[in-house]
């Protein structure tokens, strides 16, 4: 059996892998086909229809300016699966750069970014990104400098002992002898041996970083109107939630749609690939 | 372990420092008059005029900051300039609030989820194990927020069993609790399956110890076994986790008590970012991050405390 066969196979053994790649399936088809599955135009005004319940029209109703639920629930697919690439992408970056720095460089640089590392993971993501915003103003640029600040360290942290501890094997010391540079050891030697746990731990960090977003944008402080966004969606039906329930209803349902999807995968993907990086939690 | 403390104390201080510094500078990153950033539209002219006195916002960058560490230091978060009441005052007066609500929540969390941890394990690799794990990720995946929002839906819009929104009349315990049920429920919901995760790994390790094999052959009953004598120790990652997870906790109490519309520190800062107070925004992210720094703080150092293997890694 080939690799990726064999990866199916596994994961195919792996009921709560295989009910959380189908669940992830769903959100990636959502988000990459999304004007191809909406009904209607999702910021299209319908006043005359404002808060509607479900029907044949409009299958999850309304909201408060007559905008069917459903075009926005799907386009709101897009936002949230291109913050989670974004961010997570660029987490994995900086923390990869900063992290081997931190591993291989003078003690000083290792002191130094440790210290940021711990620094940024101090603050409670929710509370930084609400000091952002007051200062900056809400947007999606704020919504992606927040989780990129909080998450990159963890990155960083793990890249740092990783890089520590492949430092001292003999290929390496063995490299240095024969006047091999920083960036070709990092680049060529390092970084290689240790890019597969990390991904596995992105995977598991998407879930997160969706939570983080459609969270501020349910706070009124993320993604601006009248792009649809899960958070925003959940948002327009609190204010309505004791008529309209249908609203928050089919506005959550996303949500857990996305993070259990890939929390399942991401939990399956750790155990097939590196069941040494089962951490307890 | 004197020399870890030491080191583990400093570290603290200078995280809280720079949590500090960064805070502050963040107001001199946008262009524009600072005063007019920290108060936004509603401030009148004499407002700005009066925070450029008291911040001495003309001197140098350096002098600013570490004239407001010293503040900070001496516990003077600076004023609020639209009520004109001190922001350490009216942050702390919140904090109770806050404080409750996430040990209501932790509490529930613990009493369910250390029992079924414990059942996972003495259980382990049945069905129902497979189906207190599943559970376990599901509950950690789900965003509390969504928990709020749909227990708010359903105990509170749809039963109407419970109370929707505000804390209750202060005195009246009943009240309180009823009102305390639903945001405990929508925050520790998550903690149930972290804690049971958590319980069921390290009372698997215990389990295999030479001393509970001891215990074993001695004759005791399991729930004995189990609850007097693994349990004790396995329950010590558990109480690290509490330390490390209380900014998590704070940051799904801004949820809860902003979808609840409770009282409390995570309420206060979401109406100050909307009206724009920077100076009572900054006071309650920097209670809080010293909140979080203290609890980590205090949880790695029982940690070296009891294992000798982490004092060498700081």
């Amino acid at each position: 059996m080939n690799w990726t066969k064999q990866f199916f196979y596994r994961l195919y053994r792996e009921p709560m892998g295989f009910f959380g790649m189908i669940l992830v399936a769903l959100v990636i088809v959502s988000a990459v086909f999304a004007p191809f599955l909406t009904t209607h135009d999702h910021n299209a005004l319908d006043i005359a229809n404002r808060l509607a319940g479900p029907s044949a029209e409009h299958w999850m109703g309304t909201d408060q300016l007559g905008r069917d639920v459903f075009s926005r629930v799907v386009m709101g697919s897009r936002i949230a699966v291109w913050v989670a690439l974004v961010t997570v992408s660029m987490s994995l970056g900086i923390g990869l750069v900063l992290g081997m720095m931190a591993g291989y460089g003078p003690k000083w640089l290792d002191a130094a970014l440790l210290l940021l590392f711990d620094t940024l993971r101090s603050f409670p993501t929710i509370m930084f990104a609400l000091a952002l915003v007051t200062v900056f103003g809400p947007s999606l640029q704020t919504v992606i400098i927040v989780i990129v600040a909080t998450t990159f360290p963890v990155y960083g942290r793990m890249v740092r002992t990783q890089t520590q501890a492949l430092g001292n094997q003999e290929f390496i010391v063995a490299e240095e002898a024969m006047g091999a540079g920083m960036v070709r050891i990092l680049g060529i030697h390092i970084l290689p041996n240790i890019v597969g746990p990390l991904f596995i731990v992105a995977s598991m960090d998407i879930p997160v970083v969706v939570t983080i977003e459609a969270g501020l944008s349910f706070l009124g402080v993320g993604v601006r109107p009248p792009t649809p966004s899960w958070g925003s969606i959940l948002n327009d039906g609190y204010a309505y939630i004791r008529n309209t329930p249908w609203i928050i209803i089919f506005g959550g349902l996303p949500l857990i749609v996305t993070t259990l999807g890939f929390t399942f995968l991401g939990e399956s993907l750790r155990d097939i690939f590196d069941p040494k990086l089962r951490r307890d939690l | 372990m004197l020399f870890y403390l030491l080191k583990r104390i400093g570290l603290a201080v200078v995280i809280v420092v720079v949590a500090v510094v960064l805070l502050y500078s963040m107001i001199h990153v946008v262009p524009g008059d600072p005063a007019s950033v920290i108060l936004g539209p509603r401030a009148t002219p004499e407002m700005k005029q009066e925070l450029h006195e008291l911040m001495g916002l003309d001197r140098p960058f350096v002098v600013q900051v570490a004239s407001f560490l010293g503040k900070v230091a001496r516990g003077n978060l600076g004023m609020d300039f639209f009520s004109q009441r001190p922001v350490a005052q009216i942050v702390f007066k919140q904090l109770d609030e806050t404080l409750v609500l996430v040990l209501a929540s932790i509490g529930w969390a613990m009493l369910l989820g250390i029992p079924l941890g414990c059942y996972s394990a003495v259980f382990r690799n049945t069905f129902s194990d497979k189906l207190v794990g599943f559970f376990s990720i599901g509950v950690i995946a789900v965003p509390s927020f969504v928990v709020a929002l749909y227990s708010l839906l359903l105990f509170a819009v749809t039963l109407k069993w419970l109370p929707a929104i505000g804390a209750g009349e202060p005195g009246q315990y009943m009240d309180q609790l009823q009102h305390l049920i639903l945001p405990a429920f929508a925050i520790g919901l998550g903690w149930v399956g972290y804690i049971a995760r958590l319980v069921r790994a390290s009372m698997l390790e215990v389990l295999n110890e030479n001393h509970i094999r001891r215990a074993r052959a001695f004759g005791l009953p399991e729930h004995m076994i189990v609850f007097q004598y693994a349990l004790k120790l396995a329950i010590l990652p558990t109480v690290t986790l509490l330390g490390t997870g209380i900014g998590r906790l704070i940051s799904s109490a801004v949820f809860a008590e902003i979808v609840f519309a409770r009282p409390g520190i995570g309420k206060l800062i979401f109406d100050s970012v909307v009206s724009r107070n920077y100076p009572l925004v900054m006071g309650a992210v920097l209670v809080s991050t010293v909140l979080f720094v203290l609890s980590t703080t205090i949880s790695d150092s029982v940690n070296a405390m009891l294992d000798p293997r982490v004092r060498e890694r700081l």
